[in-house]
């Protein structure tokens, strides 16, 4: 054997052990962080999960036109204004009459919701001749109720560390035996706005604000991000000063903190334009100038990832610099601007911080019907969820959070199909 | 063996264009041998002239398809058997173009020879060499724009039969000299004209062997012609 | 060159193979001696179809192409040939101002297609390219349908007015660049999937829908086989019936076989135009004797 070969194969062994421990290494934070994120996912369903399901209480109600004072022939105005609740109140005093004192008494109008008399009150202008009849109503049940159904309160508590007594579980037994407490699918959580009470909070209003913003933020950054871009890669003079300038200062703006965007926002936008806060509209204006370096250095990549010689060829034609970037530098880059502006978005879909400061983080219970009602997001309804006291708003934070990572997984399929649709091999 | 089509159109016609022009070239030597025999076996001064002065035609079409090699091997680069056929295109219109020059002296010498009708009849002893170096050539022409191998090998082959007659033609033309020393000088001129034909056979059996290497990329030259024929003609019986 | 200049005779050892060696890399200082000065041959003919006077192209400071006179003939191929780098393809790209694209390169002296002014004021240079059009060194059909490979050009200068004139443009350019037979059925399907000899052919049917004048081929077969290269040559030939081609070529081979005239530029120089019979057995410059015969470079 020559000299050579004999020093190579005496560092061999050494060689093979490095890669192996090499591999070993990758593949053990791979199992590391896959660990991390099945843990993740698997706290938030198991937490999220009850929420999609509510308790609902059925009583028999006695629309009695004394009591509500009101009769079939009443104005629609007078209908509504009447008090509904005290119906409710003599149904469950009928069902439970030894309630004693007031605390009992209050838990036991406390429980079913207080959207329950609205339930009475729409089903009564729906139809008045319903006046004076007896009808039962499944209504929702107060959260502390739907808690223990859930099983997260534990009966073996001493009665004092529980929130629900002996009493009210005596009534819950009772109603249970007699087939009037059900768990439902929940649709409150898709269909309502958000609310003080937790059987009644809904992400709509949330899913709503954080689409019109997006829209907001999509329909400015996306055409004013692939023009930048393909102003720096196809026409702007190379080698200039000017130019230079420009792309460090948009290489800089991708890694600056987001919450800055947002005071930027507070003073230009809010402050010097006077447009209203609160609204999708400031928030995807916000959102546009925190995503735009994104998507224009993503765009930028996919410009000059086009190869030139598909350039060459459309200007050795006769095309013009125009037609080229629209006919071929364009859609040839297509696949990569669409990822990158859809990674954009994704970011601007769970972003929080600016939009504290510009006044998205309000309490709103309304849904929004366009970019100048005051509005929410997903991100920030989590965040004013998580920050509630009360049991049934953790669940319910939990759901939130599984809707928002099942719109930007969908977000990413979108982007894959794009991708997959627009992709051409050269 | 078949030329086959090439890509280039024009390349394919630039070598069937040199082959035409070779077989062009091998026919007017043939005449021009044919006529140079005649000439020499009838006397007839006439005809010996015009082969003695027109041999300038073989000259020329040799420049022109040396020319028309080396552009092909310029522009086409050719390879394997068009290669082959442009180098053997080289040496047989060499050789063709010998037999040309021989011709020629054969002609030449008739001139001389038909002026002294009276004392021809030692012509007659060439008749059968002559016959048998003009059929040789006739085959090899034909063996080359037939690329015929086998036909080659048989007239490589007969090469012997050649060289036997010449023996005897010798012999006896000596015998002619030594009868009468005043005949000499025509019987040097026959003896010279014989060698002018042994020479064309010479060169029909080289061109033999350029055919044989065109089809088989074997170079035969110079080698035993049992060892060729076993070689490259297996099974076959050739020379009888 | 110098490095093997000054190693060969340490390694020369008296034998006589190596003075031989020795002998030979004297030759090779001494060619590099050999002075431009004009070009030698013909590079100036009769009623040129195109045609340069005192070409210098610049990229910002430095020089390419040094003092260029050369006259490109009507339904002539002409072969530029040269070392990497020499120039050939900085000027293939001044006759169609491909030039134009790169910021920093400047293109002076008199250049004229049929006599007008190719960079002249009211010269238009999109007219220009679709009058000279080009062929690139890497097969690059666009990623599209065959079809719409071929009508692009014919689509994008107008030059058919409805839907059957086009097709007609777009049979009639697959026809002559021969590629119809092979595709006439996959006509939708993308360009991208042909093989390389048949998406260069592709590239050519495209240059020619726009019926160009002159074509100008930038290496077309460099990343070709040689059976692909064979059938573009043999295009070449068919296709300088009706177009002037001027073809720019690392394989001097391919010059010979397919070209009327060669041109052999040296370090941004023209050193040498002549008809290529003459320039391949007998070259008259020193310099493209060398190159011709794998001499150096």
């Amino acid at each position: 054997m020559k000299e050579t070969t004999q020093i190579i194969k005496a560092g061999l062994k050494k060689r093979y052990a490095r890669e192996k421990r090499f591999r070993f290494f990758g593949l053990m934070s791979i199992i590391i962080s896959f660990i991390f994120l099945i843990v993740l996912l698997v706290t938030i369903f198991s937490k999220g999960w009850p929420a999609f399901q509510q308790t609902y209480i059925k009583l028999d109600i006695e629309l009695d036109e004394a009591t509500l004072g009101i009769n079939k022939f009443s104005e629609e105005d007078v209908l509504f204004s009447a008090s509904y609740q005290k119906v409710i109140k003599n149904s469950l005093k009928q069902m439970f009459p030894k309630a004693k004192g007031r605390k009992q008494k209050r838990a036991r109008n406390n429980l079913v919701s207080k959207s329950a008399q609205y339930a009475v009150r729409d089903k009564v202008l729906a139809d008045p001749r319903l006046l004076g009849t007896k009808q039962s109503f499944w209504f929702l049940a107060k959260d502390d109720i739907d808690v223990f159904m859930k099983g997260n309160i534990d009966r073996s508590l001493p009665e004092s560390d529980r929130r629900i007594k002996d009493y009210q579980l005596i009534w819950i037994d009772k109603l249970i035996a007699e087939g009037r407490l059900e768990r439902r699918f929940n649709t409150v959580l898709f269909t309502a706005g958000d609310s003080r009470e937790p059987e009644q909070a809904g992400v709509k209003g949330a899913i709503m604000g954080s689409i019109f913003t997006m829209l907001v933020t999509l329909s400015l950054s996306f055409p004013i991000a692939v023009a930048a871009a393909a102003y720096l890669e196809e026409f702007a003079p190379q080698n200039n000063r000017w130019v230079d300038f420009i792309e460090i200062n948009i290489n800089n703006l991708a890694a600056v903190p987001s919450i800055v965007f947002g005071l930027l926002g507070l003073a230009v936008y809010i402050g010097f334009f006077g447009i209203p806060r609160s609204t999708p509209l400031i928030g995807g204006l916000v959102l546009t100038l925190m995503t735009l370096p994104t998507i224009i250095i993503a765009s930028r990549a996919a410009i000059k990832s086009v190869p030139p010689s598909i350039k060459q060829a459309a200007v050795g034609l006769g095309a013009s610099r125009m037609q080229t970037l629209f006919h071929h530098t364009l859609p040839l880059a297509m696949p990569g601007i669409l990822t990158g502006t859809i990674i954009g978005m994704a970011q601007a879909l769970g972003e929080t911080a600016p939009l504290l400061m510009i006044g998205m983080v309000a309490f709103v219970a309304e849904v929004p019907g366009g970019i100048m009602d005051p509005a929410t997001v997903m991100p920030v309804q989590i965040y004013l969820w998580s920050d509630s006291p009360e049991r049934a708003f953790s669940e319910r934070t939990s759901a939130a959070i599984m809707i928002l990572l099942g719109f930007l997984v969908m977000m990413n399929i979108i982007a894959i199909m794009l991708r997959k649709k627009f992709e051409h091999r050269w | 063996m078949q030329l086959g089509q090439h890509i280039s159109h024009r390349y394919g016609q630039n070598l069937e264009g040199i082959r035409n022009n070779v077989l062009t070239m091998g026919g007017l030597v043939e005449s021009q041998a044919d006529n140079a025999v005649k000439a020499l076996l009838e006397g007839n001064a006439e005809l010996a002239e015009e082969v003695a002065t027109s041999d300038y035609k073989v000259n020329k079409m040799e420049v022109t398809i040396d020319e028309q090699c080396v552009q092909v091997i310029a522009r086409n680069q050719p390879a394997a058997k068009d290669l082959r056929l442009v180098i053997a295109v080289v040496k047989v219109i060499t050789d063709l173009e010998r037999i040309g020059d021989e011709a020629e002296k054969i002609g030449r010498y008739s001139i001389k020879l038909a002026k002294k009708q009276a004392k021809n009849t030692m012509h007659t002893e060439l008749t059968h060499l002559s016959q048998l170096v003009l059929s040789m050539l006739h085959d090899a022409l034909d063996a080359f724009a037939r690329m015929d191998t086998e036909l080659a090998m048989k007239i490589i082959a007969k090469g012997d039969q050649i060289n036997t007659e010449y023996n005897s033609v010798s012999r006896l033309l000596i015998t002619h000299m030594m009868e009468d020393p005043r005949n000499i000088k025509d019987v040097l001129r026959v003896t010279w004209c014989a060698r002018s034909l042994e020479r064309i056979g010479d060169h029909s059996r080289n061109i033999c062997e350029y055919v044989v290497y065109l089809v088989k990329g074997a170079d035969i030259r110079h080698t035993n012609l049992d060892d060729v024929l076993a070689d490259y003609f297996p099974g076959k019986d050739i020379t009888s | 060159m110098t490095d093997i200049i000054e190693t060969l005779p340490s390694m020369a050892k008296g034998s006589s193979e190596s003075a031989e060696v020795i002998s030979q890399a004297d030759n090779t200082r001494q060619e590099f001696d050999v002075e431009i000065s004009g070009t030698v041959g013909k590079p100036l003919i009769k009623n040129p179809k195109m045609s340069s006077r005192n070409c210098d192209v610049f990229y910002g400071e430095k020089q390419a192409i040094f003092n260029i006179n050369l006259d490109i003939g009507e339904n002539e191929i002409i072969a530029m040939i040269g070392p990497s780098g020499c120039g050939k393809s900085t000027y293939l790209r001044v006759l169609n101002r491909m030039n134009d694209t790169i910021p920093i390169c400047r293109v002076t002296g008199e250049h004229t297609l049929d006599g007008e002014d190719i960079y002249g004021k009211d010269q238009d240079p999109v007219l220009l390219r679709a009058r000279v059009g080009m062929v690139f060194q890497k097969p690059n059909p666009f990623p599209k349908s065959i079809y719409d490979n071929v009508a692009y050009g014919a689509r994008l200068h107008g030059l058919a007015s409805n839907r059957s004139e086009l097709d007609d443009v777009v049979e009639a350019s697959l026809i002559k660049a021969g590629l119809f037979k092979e595709v006439k059925d996959d006509l939708l399907k993308p360009g991208t999937g042909l093989s390389g000899g048949q998406q260069q052919r592709l590239c050519i049917a495209r240059a020619i829908a726009v019926d160009p004048e002159v074509i100008l081929m930038d290496e077309p077969t460099s990343a070709l086989d040689p059976i692909a290269t064979a059938i573009i040559e043999e295009l070449m030939d068919e296709l300088k019936e009706k177009y002037t081609i001027a073809v720019v070529t690392h394989s001097m081979q391919q010059a010979a076989r397919v070209s009327q005239r060669t041109a052999y530029f040296h370090m941004g120089k023209l050193v040498e135009v002549n008809d290529t019979d003459k320039v391949f057995t007998n070259p008259e410059h020193q310099l493209t004797e060398n190159y011709i015969t794998g001499r150096f470079g």
